[in-house]
């Protein structure tokens, strides 16, 4: 492209200030998770890293076990997900049944519920099923989110495969479940690990349904714990611990993200440019 | 192939299709159906969280006499119009931005890989870690903001970001524009990426203005995949709880439909009422979705698709 000098200091100086907004406020958190004390008080861009606050974290609060719960809850629901995710999408998208236009549009609408929504009745389910402030209550209830995306997005995947691939399958006398299993499994591998993913960081940051059917410090899950740290006097928030906190169970999070940046893009797209 | 193995083939596949959606359609229905048909019934009815016998009160949560319920209450009003405000205004600002990101990833660049990552690093971070991180760079007190733009001269006493009526909003969208630009910025450079070249290069080559091949070539030809985008963060936008809830919690300026909902709920342990609430903000999205997609069905019926 041919552009004047002044035109690319211009278009340097915006991808810096683009650049600069994205990372600013997460390397902030950072620098204020390492002062502790009343060296947060001052304002200041630089420190040198002091881990206080970062043990303080998992001695004053449950903290290791609230990063467990959320590890436990997001790889139950995904693997559900998945699971019951890919056998619907290989129906819903390579087998011919009527109904299934209406079927593909439930699913969908589902999937945009406001979670507002279901809380009352879902409250009632788990309270009878004896569920309430335990972690098999918390996966009943995001599977809400995760299932009909699952199925979305594996189903605009899966619709693009070829249909002499499972033809040759058939004709060698192969079952539906085998089909899934040897043809179609092993090239859905990338768009299972971007839905997967996706499905993964949604549960992870879930936070209406933890925040309402856990009671105890024991069953909440990251972002519950992290909203509700408190400190020893009531007036003033511990700043540094929250900070501390957020960085612990965001860095995985990103790496995961900037790893997977291609396949997750991928998977944003089939579920929202093609829906 | 005899034409009755094909037919056979077809019914084994219907009858393994039914079967593979059984345990999908069992488990939505538990966690979706159920529960969003009981709450539609207790909008019906006086229940309470602590339980107890409840009676059915008919549209009394919604509009009585008495004491006149949800559709009089000035409290579920303000939180409809501070939830309406807030999708347009943030939806508007991240569709904007999110072009300008994406119009300006879609030039080639050395360092492109690294600056698409890095606007990644908002979308990546969790909500509630969002809204602790800027509830903190926004402390009245000891927050960054404050103290950058007193040293800066733009404000002579520190503003209350997320205290004062007036800019409590604004908060809440800035943090969320902050967050949700890079989807936008994402699902827009896909769509760019997708467009023909030659057409750019035909226009550069008749030497038109590069706004007006924006305006009248980029613009109408990612209209679909923007319009698409634009509805998908106007749903959310709309059910928006958990920036708000750890933000600001119940605060009156800045409260919104999904955390009026929980609080006449859970807070305030009145379940037929909240269940009203959440009703209605379930009949509002409902019916923006049935719209959405009857226009997608019109245009996909439309001839040559």
């Amino acid at each position: 492209m041919s552009w004047s000098p002044l035109q690319r200091v211009g278009f340097a100086a915006l991808l810096a200030v683009i650049v600069l907004i994205a990372v600013f406020p997460f390397y902030y958190a950072i620098v204020s998770s390492f002062q502790a004390g009343s060296e947060l008080f001052e304002v200041s861009y630089l420190a040198a890293p002091d881990l206080s606050n970062y043990a303080a974290v998992f001695t004053e609060q449950p903290f290791g076990r609230n990063i467990l719960n959320s590890v436990v809850v997001a790889f139950v629901v995904v693997a559900v997900s998945l699971g019951l995710g890919v056998t619907a999408a290989f129906a819903l998208a390579r087998v011919h049944f009527r109904g299934r236009g209406l079927l593909l549009v439930t699913i969908l609408s589902v999937s945009m519920f406001p979670q507002v929504a279901v809380l009352s009745g879902m409250f009632e389910l788990i309270r009878s099923l004896g569920l309430y402030n335990s972690l098999a209550g918390l996966i009943l209830a995001n599977m809400l989110l995760t299932l009909p995306f699952t199925v979305w997005v594996l189903t605009t995947f899966m619709r693009e495969l070829p249909k002499e691939l499972e033809d040759a399958a058939y004709m060698d006398g192969a079952t539906p479940l085998q089909v899934i299993r040897y043809v179609f499994l092993p090239l859905l591998g990338p768009a299972m690990a971007a839905t997967g993913l996706l499905a993964f960081i949604v549960a992870w940051n879930e936070f209406l349904f933890a925040l309402t059917f856990t009671l105890s410090n024991e069953m909440r899950t990251v972002p519950v714990a992290i909203a509700l740290i408190t400190g020893a006097s009531t007036y003033e928030l511990p700043w540094g611990n929250i900070m501390a906190a957020s960085v612990i169970v965001t860095v995985p999070l990103i790496a995961l993200v900037l790893v997977f940046q291609r396949r997750i893009v991928a998977g944003l797209t089939a579920g929202a440019v093609k829906g | 192939m005899p034409a009755g193995a094909t037919t056979g083939l077809a019914s084994v596949k219907r009858r393994a299709a039914l079967l593979f959606l059984a345990p999908m359609l069992a488990l939505l229905a538990l966690a979706a159906g159920w529960p969003l048909l009981r709450t539609v019934w207790f909008s019906f009815t006086d229940a309470r969280l602590s339980g107890g016998g409840y009676a059915f009160v008919g549209l009394e949560n919604f509009y009585n006499e008495s004491w006149g319920g949800l559709l009089a209450d000035p409290g579920w009003w303000n939180a409809v119009y501070n939830t309406l405000w807030f999708t347009g205004v943030s939806v508007g600002l991240e569709t904007a931005l999110g072009l300008i990101i994406a119009l300006a990833l879609n030039v080639e660049f050395p360092g492109r890989g690294i600056v698409r990552a890095a606007v990644l690093i908002p979308w990546a971070i969790p909500t509630i870690v969002s809204a602790k991180m800027w509830g903190w760079m926004l402390h009245d007190q000891f927050g960054m903001v404050n103290d950058l733009l007193m040293s800066l001269g733009l404000i002579d006493a520190p503003w209350a970001w997320t205290a004062d009526p007036d800019l409590a909003l604004w908060s809440v969208v800035m943090i969320d524009v902050w967050k949700t630009t890079p989807f936008m910025a994402l699902l827009i450079l896909a769509a760019l990426q997708m467009l023909p070249r030659d057409i750019f290069e035909a226009a550069r080559l008749d030497g038109v203005h590069p706004l007006r091949v924006f305006w009248r070539i980029t613009l109408p030809l990612i209209w679909p995949a923007l319009l698409v985008a634009l509805i998908f963060r106007a749903l959310d936008a709309l059910r928006m709880f958990d920036l708000v809830y750890a933000l600001t919690g119940n605060s009156e300026d800045t409260m919104m439909m999904s955390v009026y909902a929980r609080q006449q709920l859970v807070e305030f342990q009145d379940v037929g009422y909240g269940s009203a609430a959440a009703t209605l903000l379930f009949l509002i999205i409902a019916v923006l979705v049935a719209c959405v997609l009857t226009l997608g069905r019109v245009k996909l019926a439309e001839p040559g698709r």
